[in-house]
């Protein structure tokens, strides 16, 4: 959280109020959703309670007194929705999936990786990729197991890997 | 005395009673006569006078004979009297109960007092001189002939006669008003020759002075403003309104920064216009025909729905260009602060702001203390 800097917007009153004027807003959501991303990323937060979001420092600034309105906050999630990096977790949209990477991303980094270590058509389980000392400096190290298996999917569908069973992945 | 003759009691046609005073004695002169009781009749043509005890003893001389009258007042064991002053009567003269007098004038003695009033109905009725004015025998159906006729005829026509009264009540009335429009029109020439002395003779009086009184001749305004009377009800009245707004309003909304709300004209053009006031249906239609009359303003509704004039000169850019320069200059602003520091209404100085806002060169901060606007770093910075 200290090491987390906020953008400029941040400190600027009318960021927390959504701009009519659609130029405007445009910028504005995406300051929004750059922020949303960071901030979750710096936090290592991938679930956001919408009914709690508003008193997340995230969407409320103590110091200037200015708060995102619970209509804000959908419009900004449901902005993150349509780039891919939110996804629903219940219809009433209460609680949501906040992937600061989308899978696609996180798939194409973990295929990277397997490149450059020249470990094509070799065999690895999912718990050597995220946990094994191998991949400790990688960003993925530690991803949760259900948006590393996303990701593979996202790969197996393009041909670049192929899951085995719940355990194992082969790339190619 | 001898100017009176013997009359059997009964008006002529268009004479009228105006008053009468019982207990008066008549003077030949200064003597006493043997009329010494009777009841004074003023009539508009005729001095009558009745015996009280024989009603056949009935005299009467006529006013155009009447040179002036004096008033004598009453005193110690004396009635007040009226001195009546005659000239000489005509050859063919009625007998009467003297056949001459060394006397040209009568006594009227009021013993039962009456005399003040009696000599003003009387001097009344000698300026007047109604006997000299002819008038035309009566109508015997609508005249004293239809009253006395009851039933539902007779009610029916003294309706429709108190009818016919009030119509001309009510038109005399409003020639009462007419009046005192033609003096407003005057009080306006007052004022313009007023106004163009001033420019004439600008060293003499003080600026602030000056100033004062183009204020006041500001709100006298229009001095023949175009009305339904005069221009009809149609097109033509209101393109004929149209252009008299526009002349009329071009300089205030110099002065007022090129806008005015139309709720702001409404209330300046009637107030220039005195009588003639205009409705806000009839403004409203006569400003939408600014466009088509290619008329140096305009109306414009604002998407708020808020109706403004505004000179075809004034430039939205340059709004928004000096809007933006005070927003960089004061960080932010309410509608409240750039309306004072402008000088304007509030309304139009939020408009100010959304038009800045709708070109992109404003965002806003809407909180529970009101919306306040930024400049808009979002899309500068």
């Amino acid at each position: 959280m200290a090491t987390f800097t906020w953008p400029w917007q941040y400190n600027f009153p009318p960021f927390f109020t959504i701009q009519p004027n659609l130029d405007t807003r445009k910028k504005q959501l995406e300051a929004w959703c750059s922020l949303v991303l960071n901030y979750q990323k710096s936090q290592k937060n991938y679930i956001l309670d919408t009914t709690e979001a508003q008193n997340s420092p995230l969407f409320y600034n103590k110091d200037i007194n200015r708060r995102l309105s619970t209509d804000g906050i959908q419009i900004v999630l449901e902005e993150l929705r349509k780039q891919g990096n939110v996804e629903w977790k219940d219809k009433a949209g209460k609680q949501c999936i906040i992937m600061w990477r989308t899978p696609e991303e996180w798939g194409n980094l973990i295929y990277k990786y397997i490149t450059d270590k020249g470990m094509k058509n070799t065999v690895c389980t999912l718990y050597e990729l995220t946990h094994e000392e191998d991949t400790e400096n990688q960003e993925f190290y530690g991803l949760e197991d259900w948006l590393l298996l996303r990701a593979l999917q996202c790969l197996q569908s393009q041909g670049k890997a192929e899951l085995m069973g719940d355990e194992g992945v082969k790339f190619f | 005395m001898d100017r009176f003759e013997w009359i059997d009691f009964s008006l002529q046609p268009g004479e009228s009673n105006v008053i009468s005073q019982s207990g008066v004695a008549l003077y030949d002169g200064p003597d006493k006569t043997s009329f010494n009781d009777g009841l004074m009749v003023l009539t508009t043509h005729r001095l009558i006078w009745k015996d009280t005890l024989n009603r056949s003893r009935v005299l009467a001389v006529s006013l155009s004979l009447v040179v002036r009258i004096e008033e004598q007042p009453s005193g110690f064991a004396k009635s007040a009297k009226i001195e009546v002053h005659l000239q000489k009567a005509n050859s063919g003269k009625a007998p009467g109960p003297v056949a001459s007098s060394q006397h040209d004038y009568v006594r009227l003695s009021f013993r039962n007092s009456g005399e003040v009033e009696f000599y003003r109905y009387f001097m009344e009725q000698l300026r007047e001189r109604r006997w000299e004015k002819t008038v035309p025998p009566a109508d015997p159906v609508s005249g004293g002939g239809a009253r006395n006729r009851p039933g539902i005829m007779g009610i029916e026509r003294s309706i429709q006669h108190k009818q016919r009264d009030m119509d001309m009540n009510i038109s005399q009335s409003f020639k009462d008003l007419r009046m005192l429009m033609e003096k407003a029109k005057e009080m306006v020439q007052l004022s313009k020759t007023i106004s163009t002395k001033i420019r004439e003779k600008q060293g003499d009086i003080t600026e602030d002075e000056t100033v004062k009184f183009k204020s006041y001749l500001l709100s006298m305004g229009i001095a023949d403003p175009v009305t339904r009377e005069t221009h009809g009800s149609g097109d033509k009245y209101f393109t004929e309104l149209a252009r008299q707004l526009a002349a009329v309003l071009e300089k205030p909304l110099q002065e007022c920064g090129g806008i005015m709300t139309l709720s702001d004209v409404y209330c300046r053009v009637n107030r220039a216009r005195g009588m003639e006031l205009l409705s806000p249906e009839d403004l409203l239609n006569a400003c939408e025909m600014f466009e088509f009359l290619k008329l140096p303003v305009r109306l414009k509704t604002f998407d708020s729905g808020v109706m403004v004039l505004q000179l075809l000169s004034h430039s939205e850019e340059e709004v928004v260009r000096q809007t933006q320069a005070l927003l960089k200059d004061k960080e932010s602003l309410t509608a409240e602060e750039l309306a004072q520091q402008l000088g304007l209404s509030v309304i139009l100085a939020k408009e100010r702001l959304l038009l800045t806002e709708k070109m992109s060169k404003a965002c806003r901060d809407e909180t529970v203390e009101g919306l306040r606007f930024y400049p808009n770093y979002f899309v500068t910075k």
